[in-house]
C-alpha cells in the first residue's frame, strides 16, 4: 500500500504559515544608515569629550578631539549624498517626504496614548519617522553651518561666531535628547531593528506596525 | 504634503533666524541661568550651554599631579640668577589679589573671579633679567602647553604667578597648585600647571598659538572678537 502525505488521518490543526520575511531595506540604505549613525556618534561622543567637564578632563587631547569632531561633523551628511545614487534610497526619501492622510491619524493615535496597532495606521515610514527624518536632516544642516562659522573664523564678522556657538550648543543638546528618543524606540522594537540590521521584516510585523505598507 | 521637506527648510530658517536672534538671546539666557544656578544645589545648570562657571581644557591625555613637596617652579634663560622655587618659598613671598573677570577666547566668562599669588615682575626683578632680554616663555608640568608674553607684557601689575583662585588653593583641575594668571588677555594665556619660566630675546608662540589664535590675546582686542575689556 503506498502512503499518501497525511495518511495517519485528519486533523483538525492547520499548520500555521510561517512568516515569511518581507524586503524594507536595500543593502545600500543599510549602508548609509550605519555610516550615518557611526559618524554621529563619533560627533557625539567627542563633543561630550569637549563640552562636559568631567569627560574633558578624562581625556583630554583637546587638539585632537576638535579635529576628529570637526571632520566626524565634515562627513556626517556624506553617505546621505552618496545614498542618492540608490533608486531605492531616493524612493524612501520621496516616501519620508510625503505626509499621508492615515499620518494625521497615526499622530491623533499617539496624542491620545492610543497604543493599539489598528488606530496606528502608517505606510512604509510612520508619521513619526517622517517627522524624526526630516528634522534631523534639518538640525544637521544648521550644525554644519554653524559649525563651519566657529571653524573658519574668518569667514563671518566675530558677531556671527558668537552666535554660531550659541546655536550650536544649544541644538547639540536638543540633538541630543532627539537622538536619545530614536534609540529608545529602536530598543523597544525588535522588529524594527531587524529591518535596519539585515534588511527584511517578519510580515506579521510589518502588518501590524506598518499597515499601509504594500511591499514589492 | 510635501511636510519632510518643508520642516527641513524651516529648520534651515529657524537656524537662520537664531543666528540673527542669538546675542539678545543669550544675554536673557545668561542672565537667567545665572541666577538659576545661584540656587541650584545638584549644579546640573553648569552642564547647560552658557550656565556659567568654568570649563576644562588639557591639551594632554593625562596631568600629573604636584603637590607642596613634588612641585618645582624654576626660573631660568637671560637672567643672573637662575632659581627654583618650591610652593612654600612662593607662599612666603608676597601676595597680591585682584578681582576681574575671566574671558575664554572660546566665548564664555566668568565675572569677578578672584586670584591671588606673586606678581610675575618680582620673580623677574629677583631673578635679574639681563640686557638683550625681550620676552618671557612659560612651559607647564603637563609636558605640552606653552606660552609667552613680551617682558613689557610681563612686568604688568596684573600679571601673577597664581596660588590661590576664587580665595582658596588652586586644585588640579584649574591648573592647580601654580597657574599664570594674565588678567588682561584672553584666558589661553593663563596657562596652567605652570613649570618654567624662561627668559628669551624674543617672543616664541605658544601652543594654541602654532594653531591660530593671536600672541598678543588683550581681551576685545585680538583674535576677531570685541569682548568686553576684562581691565
Amino acid at each position: 500500500m503506498t502512503s499518501t502525505p497525511g495518511s495517519a488521518g485528519p486533523t483538525a490543526v492547520t499548520t500555521p504559515r510561517p512568516s515569511e520575511p518581507v524586503r524594507r531595506f536595500s543593502p545600500a540604505e543599510r549602508w548609509v544608515h550605519r555610516t550615518t549613525g557611526a559618524l554621529m556618534l563619533v560627533c557625539v561622543v567627542t563633543a561630550g569629550c569637549l563640552y562636559v567637564p568631567q569627560l574633558a578632563e578624562l581625556v583630554g587631547r583637546r587638539y585632537l578631539v576638535v579635529t576628529v569632531h570637526e571632520w566626524s561633523g565634515l562627513l556626517l551628511p556624506v553617505p546621505v549624498l552618496l545614498g542618492l545614487g540608490s533608486r531605492a534610497f531616493r524612493a524612501d526619501l520621496r516616501r519620508l517626504n510625503r505626509f499621508l492622510p492615515y499620518d494625521k491619524e497615526w499622530l491623533r493615535a499617539v496624542l491620545r496614548r492610543d497604543p493599539r496597532p489598528a488606530s496606528r495606521p502608517a505606510g512604509k515610514f510612520n508619521a513619526g519617522q517622517k517627522l524624526y527624518a526630516a528634522w534631523i536632516a534639518g538640525a544637521v544642516l544648521v550644525m554644519l553651518g554653524t559649525g563651519l562659522l566657529m571653524w573658519f573664523t574668518g569667514l563671518a564678522p566675530v558677531v556671527w561666531r558668537t552666535s554660531a556657538t550659541f546655536l550650536h550648543d544649544w541644538l547639540a543638546l536638543s540633538i541630543g535628547i532627539v537622538l536619545i528618543g530614536h534609540l529608545t524606540m529602536a530598543y523597544g522594537d525588535p522588529g524594527a531593528r531587524r529591518g535596519m540590521r539585515t534588511g527584511s521584516v517578519d510580515r506579521a510585523w510589518a502588518e501590524r506596525e506598518h499597515s499601509r505598507w504594500k511591499p514589492e | 504634503m510635501p511636510v519632510g521637506r518643508r520642516l527641513v527648510l524651516s529648520m534651515l530658517g529657524l537656524g537662520a533666524a537664531g543666528l540673527v536672534a542669538a546675542p539678545s538671546l543669550q544675554r536673557g539666557l545668561e542672565a537667567f541661568l545665572g541666577s538659576a544656578a545661584d540656587r541650584d544645589p545638584t549644579g546640573l545648570t553648569g552642564l547647560l550651554p552658557n550656565g556659567g562657571g568654568f570649563r576644562y581644557y588639557s591639551v594632554t591625555a593625562s596631568v600629573p599631579r604636584k603637590d607642596a613637596d613634588t612641585y618645582r617652579l624654576t626660573v631660568d634663560g637671560l637672567v643672573d640668577r637662575p632659581t627654583t622655587y618650591t610652593l612654600d618659598a612662593l607662599r612666603a613671598l608676597p601676595q597680591t589679589r585682584t578681582v576681574r573677570d575671566v574671558q575664554c577666547v572660546t566665548g564664555w566668562r566668568v565675572p569677578h573671579t578672584p586670584f591671588e599669588g606673586v606678581r610675575l615682575s618680582h620673580l623677574l626683578d629677583a631673578a635679574g633679567v639681563r640686557p638683550g632680554a625681550g620676552a618671557v616663555r612659560f612651559t607647564c608640568f603637563d609636558g605640552a602647553y606653552s606660552e609667552s608674553l613680551t617682558l613689557e607684557q610681563a612686568r604688568r601689575a596684573d600679571v601673577l604667578v597664581a596660588l590661590r583662585m576664587r580665595d582658596e588653593g588652586i586644585g588640579h583641575a584649574h591648573g592647580g597648585p601654580v597657574r599664570l594668571y594674565v588678567a588682561p588677555m584672553y584666558f589661553y594665556k593663563s596657562a596652567k600647571w605652570l613649570s618654567g619660566i624662561s627668559v628669551t630675546s624674543e617672543v616664541r608662540p605658544g601652543y594654541w598659538e602654532e594653531r591660530g589664535y593671536d600672541v598678543d590675546a588683550w581681551v576685545g582686542r585680538s583674535n576677531g572678537r570685541d569682548d568686553t575689556p576684562t581691565v
